[in-house]
């Protein structure tokens, strides 16, 4: 009896020879080498968290600039501040929720109206017209001594406008 | 005594060591043979495979065009920088200050945009010719991969110039992803680097654009080819009088073959030139964030899926249905044919007729449902109460594809086509309903993506 057939007579229950043993665990360390540079590549590919600077809280301003029924824009927070005619404020982002267009507000129609799909939603960012999924985000709007603030750091993903979302002096 | 051959005459020799204007036959295959180019083609092709009308040469064309896209490439990269402060700029001081400058950019994207065409029409010549049994099942899939290769390298292209066109071209592509379900805002946010598209984005983009895309082409290019060599080369188009127990007749690679791809090559090269001297690839305004333009598309080649959103919920347009597309295309050399036919166009007499059939009928009725789509269907209404998933998404999907599915059995049945014939009827309407979105995005949709005719101003 060789050596080599020795070798293959060391066998376990399942047919596991010492060599396709070794095998075996030769392939799973080149699995977890493969596995390692993936995990690499997801980490450089990652978004890096944003500058503290470009968010934070936006002062627009005392409520009596703002008219009710009036919709103002704050390009630097990229969001709309929209007083609604009973007087409540609400701070919507001005990307459409269906594919990230800016939109703008036509005031001689009273509604946002995408570019880009032609959706539109009203003062409340409410969608009155598809193919937007859902209604503008918000951001959060605190009212301080007649001053209106806007956290731009937090984003508020809705489905639909509710009362309990606006913002009263 | 015979004259020793000069110095010059000797290093000659030895770089190459068969002569490069051959005249007799055994010098055309030893040129074949010992020419590191030309090494990977056959010695001899078969006859019936050499005629232009065969091929059309597609294949070589696009190879022909990524040799271009990488020469040009290569320039543009001495000049342009991937931030967003200089990008814009550095396009706009290629076009004015560097000689040539404005020149090499429109070849560049001729022969981007050229490319995507060329190959979409490579994938329908490999198809109608059966080019997908035996030896080329997998090679087909190499051929999808290559196209999407090709797509992902022209849409990281688009953002490049940072302009107004391609800042939101990109901001509608990047938002579509994140439709796909429970990972879609992850991706979106892993596509553009970040929540917006700004620095992180475009050297993402440059990165793939300019390494990790062409390598990965160039690599599938090789496997691609490797594998039509061993499959013996092109599929071979069937005689009247053939006779299986004989090999078909063949004739020398050089110069049968290689002087129609060389008249080929250059007639190509000579086009682009010419469309690069007359149609300027054009830089529009400087990105503005703030300003989405009237209408927003997206690159002409995704404009079809751009126009199934106008149709469709959009994880449906964006997720399902060519999720569903992209299987279809990859399952085809391994669905089950009574026999695998190949070689002429068409393969059969009825699979011409099947094919004719299917892209005329997309033809009619792709532009009718868009229309009906537009002014007569209202899914929400009618089925008041449903998720929009189910009433935008499923319901018209269902009865979209449910109406294509019954019209292709129809044809099958009327012409009596087998699975491969009946298979060239469905691809033929598949194919002809994106060519029709692609065209209504690209002339009929006007501000605000709504209808119009192409000529209103």
């Amino acid at each position: 009896m060789t050596a080599d057939q020795r070798d293959e007579r060391e066998v376990v229950d399942d047919g596991t020879t010492r060599r396709s043993f070794v095998g075996r665990l030769w392939l799973g360390l080149g699995g977890l080498a493969l596995a390692e540079y993936v995990w690499l590549v997801v980490e450089f590919l990652r978004p890096r968290p944003v500058s503290a600077e470009a968010a934070g809280v936006l002062v627009a301003g005392p409520v009596e600039r703002f008219d009710p029924g009036s919709v103002t824009a704050f390009p630097a927070g990229k969001f709309y501040l929209s007083r609604l005619p009973d007087g409540g404020f609400l701070a919507i982002s001005r990307e459409c929720t269906h594919l990230g267009c800016t939109v703008p507000w036509m005031a001689d129609e009273g509604r946002f109206v995408c570019p880009c799909h032609s959706s539109a939603y009203d003062i409340r960012g409410e969608v009155v017209s598809p193919p937007a999924p859902r209604a503008l985000d918000l951001y959060p709007v605190r009212i301080e001594n007649g001053i209106v603030k806007v956290d731009t750091g937090r984003t508020l993903k809705r489905r639909h406008f509710e009362a309990s979302q606006v913002e009263r002096a | 005594m015979s004259e020793e051959p000069g110095l010059r005459n000797r290093i000659w020799r030895s770089i190459f060591r068969t002569s490069l204007s051959p005249s007799t036959e055994r010098e055309r295959k030893r040129v074949v043979l010992n020419h590191l180019v030309l090494h990977m083609r056959p010695v001899r092709v078969p006859e019936r495979t050499i005629p232009f009308r065969h091929t059309f040469g597609l294949g070589g064309m696009a190879a022909t065009l990524v040799g271009l896209l990488i020469a040009t490439g290569v320039l543009l990269m001495f000049v342009y920088e991937p931030t967003p402060e200089r990008a814009y700029g550095s396009i706009e001081a290629l076009r004015r200050e560097v000689r040539f400058g404005g020149l090499v950019r429109n070849i560049h994207h001729w022969s981007a945009n050229l490319l995507v065409f060329v190959t979409f029409l490579h994938l329908l010549r490999t198809f109608f010719t059966g080019a997908f049994h035996g030896a080329r099942q997998f090679n087909w899939v190499i051929g999808i991969f290559l196209l999407l290769v090709v797509l992902a390298a022209n849409f990281t292209g688009y953002l490049l110039p940072w302009d107004q066109l391609s800042y939101w071209a990109i901001t509608i592509v990047t938002g579509m992803l994140g439709y796909v379900p429970l990972v879609g805002d992850g991706l979106t946010r892993l596509a553009r680097g970040g929540v917006d598209i700004g620095s992180a984005t475009l050297i993402n983009f440059y990165t793939f654009h300019t390494t990790v895309l062409p390598v990965t082409l160039l690599g599938l290019m090789a496997f691609h080819f490797w594998r039509v060599r061993k499959a013996g080369g092109v599929v071979i188009p069937a005689g009247a009088d053939d006779d299986p127990a004989r090999r078909p007749d063949t004739v020398l690679f050089v110069p049968s073959l290689l002087a129609r791809e060389f008249v080929t090559g250059l007639l190509l090269v000579a086009g682009v030139m010419v469309l690069a001297v007359a149609f300027d690839a054009g830089l529009g305004a400087a990105a503005n964030p703030g300003m989405s333009p009237n209408p927003a598309k997206a690159p002409w080649y995704f404009l079809g899926l751009q126009e199934l959103l106008l149709h469709f919920h959009p994880t449906w347009a964006v997720v399902v249905l060519p999720g569903l597309a992209l299987l279809a295309l990859l399952a085809i050399p391994y669905l089950r044919y009574e026999q695998p036919l190949e070689g002429s166009w068409f393969v059969t007499e009825t699979g011409r007729s099947m094919a004719a059939a299917g892209a005329i009928a997309a033809f009619v009725l792709t532009p009718l449902w868009v229309l009906l789509d537009e002014y007569v269907f209202d899914w929400s209404g009618w089925l008041g109460g449903l998720p929009p998933g189910l009433a935008e998404g499923l319901v018209p999907a269902v009865v979209a594809l449910g109406l294509a599915w019954i019209l292709i059995r129809l044809a099958g049945r009327q012409y009596g086509g087998n699975r491969q014939e009946t298979l060239e009827a469905a691809f033929a309407f598949a194919a002809t309903a994106l060519v029709v979105l692609t065209a209504i995005g690209v002339w009929f949709r006007g501000e605000g993506m709504a209808l119009v005719w192409p000529w209103t101003p």
